[in-house]
């Protein structure tokens, strides 16, 4: 499996990483050297293999519900880019 | 009893039937967040109920709470729904200014809750009316997105991570409903259920409940059409509006000779019409994978029968129960289990009038039930109120019911003792006893009255007499009348038949 | 007065705990040190008066008698660590500026032990790099030098520690290590380093790179620097869900170099054709060095150990793919607004300029392999492998307590030799990466010099949770390599 740079791109564009199309262009070779390493994973027989879920044996715990956190506007907006009236700003969104 | 729907829509070429799916997403009512410990309340200033897990800094890990875990699991219960005791959280991976992660925490490959069903009634009261099972395909739990607003700044918009991370449930209906009317019902039947549960408090313009509306068309027994997906419709009568009108767009291309493209839409509620989102039409591919910041998660038995043991009684139960335990009528039944708050009233006003009269609550169900139905009902709409807000309670509501019950006032006079409780709040004895309005059982005051109007009424009794039985109905109202209200109606009756032979 | 830099982490505790100096006297020893090393580029962040408060809270300590573990210890914080009040930026762009506004679990933990921090080291970006010169502030420069005097790395990611510390800028230090990242550069640099069991450590406030793989530990000259570092970091976090829930041992206190009764496993996996025999000859002495200390040695089969890197180059990308998805320009970090840009023309325009080339190349492996069509193929398959992977070291604990193998497949490599070519960078981890995937505690220490007079590093693999097993092995070979070699300085 081969990519090209139409595939750069769209991977680029979900990833939400401008490329100019030399970049991509530069970035085909170098992924299609990884992922064509990786593929050698094809060969291993996994049949009746199950993911692995948990690293280290360990079940999920779960918290109480009570409020303990939160009232921290200075701390969320703090470093923002822009805040404003206790907003993050963006770009205005046209939906 | 299960029925096809025979809502068709007409179109120039012939008729097309209509299928449609509903993605419900449900608000867990919880004190805190899914995965943080901030609040969930409704109307917060912007960015206080915010966790630094919830604007996702660098570093910050989910943990689950328990009490999303249970609702979700109660819930599923209550839809007779299989539960996994084995579910993972996946992450569903995309780029938006209201998903601070840039991942939406959810469960696409092992959902929490499997298949069940949801039964409804087209009218629930008509009790002949047609009921049909809708099938559930899942109920998952996942985080919700926090809110951009548009509307404050010239050139930006500003987001608000509040409802950021809230717990949801996504129940997904299985295409089993065939027209909006099945759909309305659908919905006010779930919102019942989650408000039984006690899981999500349904309330549609807050919010905590809104639809995604899956809607197709075909030629009647034909294979199933393209569909469309419209987002975060927020009422009922919406989502029945934006089935017919989507139904009846589809029915127009596909006459015209064009094809359905498979979209997400949105509902505008000022024009009443659906419309495409292109914005949101980039290439959905969500990359969804287990979340390894989270263990799956394995729910043990203990915990699942906490669960099972802390459900009330569900709807489809409390409505036969009262039916065929209580007494009551089909229709009665059907209305007071239809809210879970006019179930819990009815039953505490009946628990309070069986104890009070030392009856069986069978015996003193059905007044209860007409009572507030008619008379309680009555009053709140001409107050403006609900249940909740009711100036008589269940305990003061069974005191008058009780004392209708001993004799000790008329029906009549009951109307007028619940309106001064209205007024005033006294307790109905305090009233009755105050205001002088005990009816009375003595004949010699009722044989009196009866004497003066039989003199008074010659000629009415001649007629009666020559046979216009009618007139006996009369001869009571005058005599209630000249006793204010307060003889006891059936004394009245038996004096009045001795008195006119 | 001796060079207070030269001291390990035990002897300053215990030196100035009798008096011998101040915790003062020490910090100003280090920060010295520190400020004469700039060249190392060690650090993104220096924060002397962080350090000085520290000691005079210690040596105010020592005063009152109410010591801790690590008063009067001075400590590196790998850039990874988020801290309160500190520029925190993983070595990336996309970062500069982010003050946090919170402390991550193991610095608090340091902290409240009474260690203070020195500044925030330098490191490969978001820990994706074996050479530290992902770093957005720079490559660091190891303190040792080649033969032909050319600069080395220090190895990566946390090779800001490994220079810091190989350098006398600091006694120790914390890493993280997602495939290798606190076991290859401390080899490089001839320190040792641990990575404990998976969970050991909280990653609450670290931040993430491949979240199932990632685990913070040690870095110090000795082993036992080590365990008295580790036993200060790990412990429970209940706002770490894959946190384990499990009391902190006393690693320093059980440390025994004596091996009698233990079985070390040889995995023949790890002796590949061409394996660079000077590494080989260490490895041989390092097994006549565990028998010498009572041990009995067996050859061990891990048969998947050869997919291990590929499994890891799927599953580390596709998971930092999502993790680093945050990075938007929208809440903290850089942002790159070009005229006119709407939302999402923003989040790529910040991304493309915040992120760095390699860490832009591990987002799209990690974008492609979860994307639909070949999730399955990619992603799902090396997690079942991972899960074969895991299951070769349990096998293999059935027939020994320890393995021991080399930490990398080479010395320390000239600064710029491998940037070209990412897949030969990669390749660094071959040995470090089975341990991670399978998330067992490993630690690698200097076994001796290569011909040119660069360390070289033995690892020692254990059991899950048998972190005192790999630090009393590791003892074992520390005090028979013993190994006292140190860059001259040149800095
Ligand atoms: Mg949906
Ligand atoms: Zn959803």
């Amino acid at each position: 499996m081969s990519i090209d740079r139409d595939t750069v791109k769209k991977v680029a564009g979900l990833a939400r990483i401008a490329v100019t199309d030399d970049e991509a262009q530069a970035l085909v070779p170098e992924l299609n050297n990884i992922l064509g390493w990786v593929e050698q994973l094809g060969e291993v027989d996994v049949s009746g293999v199950e993911p692995m879920t948990a690293v280290i044996p360990n079940h999920l715990r779960l918290r109480d519900d009570v409020v303990t956190d939160g009232n921290v506007r200075d701390r969320v907006l703090a470093n923002a880019p822009q805040a404003e009236h206790g907003f993050f700003a963006v770009p205005k969104v046209i939906e | 009893m299960t029925t096809t729907s025979s809502y068709r829509i007409q179109g120039a070429t012939g008729e097309w039937e209509v299928v449609i799916g509903l993605e419900v997403h449900a608000q867990i009512t919880t004190q805190s967040k899914l995965f943080s410990g901030a609040a969930t309340a409704f109307g917060a200033e912007p960015n206080t109920q915010v966790s630094l897990v919830d604007a996702a800094m660098p570093g910050m890990l989910p943990v689950p709470n328990r009490e999303c875990i249970a609702q979700a699991v109660r819930t599923g219960m209550a839809l007779n729904a299989q539960i996994n005791r084995y579910s993972r959280f996946d992450r569903k991976n995309y780029f938006y200014a209201d998903l601070p992660q840039g991942y939406q925490i959810s469960q696409l490959y092992h959902p929490i809750v499997g298949e069940g069903e949801i039964e409804v009634t087209l009218d629930e009261k008509n009790p002949e009316s047609a009921r049909k099972t809708i099938g559930i395909e899942r109920l998952h739990v996942e985080q919700d997105a926090g809110k951009l607003m548009h509307d404050q700044h010239p050139t930006r918009s500003y987001v608000d991570l509040n409802r950021s991370g809230v717990a949801l449930m996504e129940i997904v209906s299985r295409p089993d409903m065939r027209s909006p009317a099945e759909a309305g019902a659908y919905l006010r039947k779930l919102r019942t259920i989650l408000r039984y549960v006690g899981s999500c408090d349904g309330n549609m313009e807050e919010g905590s409940m809104r639809a995604d509306v899956n809607v197709s068309v075909r030629r009647p027994g034909e294979e199933l059409g393209t569909r469309t997906e419209t987002k975060n419709v927020n009422s009922v009568r919406f989502v029945m509006a934006a089935i017919e009108q989507e139904a009846s767009r589809q029915v127009d291309v596909l006459e015209s000779g064009g094809r359905i493209i498979q979209e997400t839409r949105l509902f505008d509620p000022d024009k009443m019409e659906t419309r495409s989102m292109r914005s949101k039409e980039d290439a959905h591919d969500y990359r969804y994978f287990p979340d390894p910041d989270l263990l799956p998660l394995e729910l043990e038995d203990a915990f699942l029968e906490e669960c099972r043991a802390s459900l009330p009684e569900l709807p489809d139960a409390k409505r036969h129960r009262y039916e065929n335990a209580l007494g009551l009528s089909a229709y009665n039944a059907a209305v007071l289990t239809a809210e879970a708050e006019t179930a819990r009233w009815f039953e505490a006003l009946v628990a309070e009038s069986a104890k009070a009269a030392g009856k069986s609550e069978a015996d003193v169900a059905k007044a209860a039930a007409n009572w507030l139905l008619s008379e309680l009902f009555g009053a709140l709409n001409r107050l403006g109120k609900t249940l909740d807000t009711s100036p008589v309670n269940p305990a003061q509501g069974a005191e008058l019911l009780g004392l209708i019950a001993d004799g000790t006032i008329s029906g009549t006079i009951a109307k007028q003792v619940f309106e001064i409780m209205l007024d005033t709040g006294d307790p109905a004895g305090k009233i009755v006893e105050e205001r002088g309005l005990k009816q009375t059982s003595d004949t010699g005051a009722i044989d009196a009255a009866v004497a003066k109007i039989l003199a008074d009424n010659a000629d009415k009794v001649e007629q009666y007499k020559a046979g216009k039985e009618a007139l006996f109905g009369f001869f009571v109202g005058q005599t209630m009348k000249a006793m204010q209200g307060k003889a006891n109606p059936q004394v009245v009756n038996e004096v009045l038949r001795k008195a006119l032979g | 007065m001796t060079d207070l830099t030269n001291l390990t982490v035990a002897e300053i505790r215990d030196g100035f705990r009798d008096g011998e100096f101040s915790a003062r006297e020490v910090t100003e020893a280090f920060s010295a040190n520190i400020a004469a090393a700039k060249t190392l580029n060690a650090f993104i962040v220096e924060t002397p008066d962080a350090a000085l408060a520290a000691a005079d809270a210690a040596d105010a300590a020592r005063a009152s008698g109410a010591l801790k573990p690590l008063s009067g210890v001075p400590i590196g914080m790998k850039d990874l660590f988020c801290t309160q009040g500190t520029q925190t930026t993983a070595a990336s762009h996309i970062l500069e500026g982010f003050v946090p506004q919170y402390e991550s679990t193991v610095s608090a933990k340091l902290w409240s032990a009474g260690a203070g921090m020195l500044g925030k080291l330098n490191m490969d970006q978001f820990a994706m790099g074996s050479s530290n010169e992902t770093s957005a502030f720079g490559n660091v420069v190891s303190p040792w030098k080649a033969a032909d005097g050319k600069a080395l790395t220090p190895g990566g990611s946390s090779g800001g520690s490994s220079s810091a510390i190989a350098a006398r800028l600091c006694p120790a230090a914390t890493g993280t290590d997602t495939g290798g990242s606190i076991r290859q550069p401390a080899s490089f640099t001839g320190i040792s380093g641990i990575k404990p069991t998976y969970g050991r450590c909280s990653r609450w406030g670290i931040v993430a790179f491949a979240s199932s793989l990632d685990q913070a530990g040690a870095m110090a000259r000795t082993v036992r620097d080590n365990a008295i570092l580790l036993e200060n970091m790990a412990g429970f976090d209940p706002k770490d869900s894959t946190s384990l829930d499990l009391p902190v041992p006393q690693w320093e206190a059980g440390l025994s170099s004596d091996l009698r009764g233990k079985k070390v496993g040889i995995p023949k996996e790890y002796r590949p054709d061409g394996l660079n025999p000077e590494i080989a000859a260490l490895w041989d002495k390092g097994v006549a060095w565990l028998k010498d200390a009572g041990a009995e040695i067996v050859d061990v089969s891990l048969p998947h150990t050869q997919y291990a890197l590929p499994t890891y180059y799927i599953i580390a990308p596709a998971e930092a793919s999502s993790n680093l998805a945050r990075y938007d320009g929208v809440r903290y970090g850089q942002r790159v607004l070009p005229d006119g840009a709407g939302l999402q023309d923003m989040y790529a325009a910040t991304r493309a300029a915040g992120f760095g080339d390699e860490v832009k190349r591990r987002i799209m492996i990690g974008t492609y392999v979860l994307s639909a069509g070949f999730y399955d193929a990619y992603y799902t398959q090396a997690c079942k492998v991972r899960t074969l992977i895991a299951r070769d070291f349990e096998q293999a604990f059935t027939q020994c307590d320890l393995l021991l193998t080399p930490t990398a497949p080479s010395a320390a490599f000239a600064l710029g030799e491998k940037q070209a070519d990412p897949l030969a960078m990669y390749l660094n981890d071959v040995f470090t990466v089975p341990a991670s995937l399978a998330g067992l505690p490993a630690m690698s220490l200097p076994g001796g010099l290569d011909s040119a007079g660069l360390p070289l590093g033995l690892q020692i693999i254990g059991r899950p949770l048998d972190e005192q097993g790999v630090l009393n092995a590791s003892l074992a070979l520390e005090e028979r390599a013993g190994f006292t070699a140190r860059a001259e300085k040149w800095w």
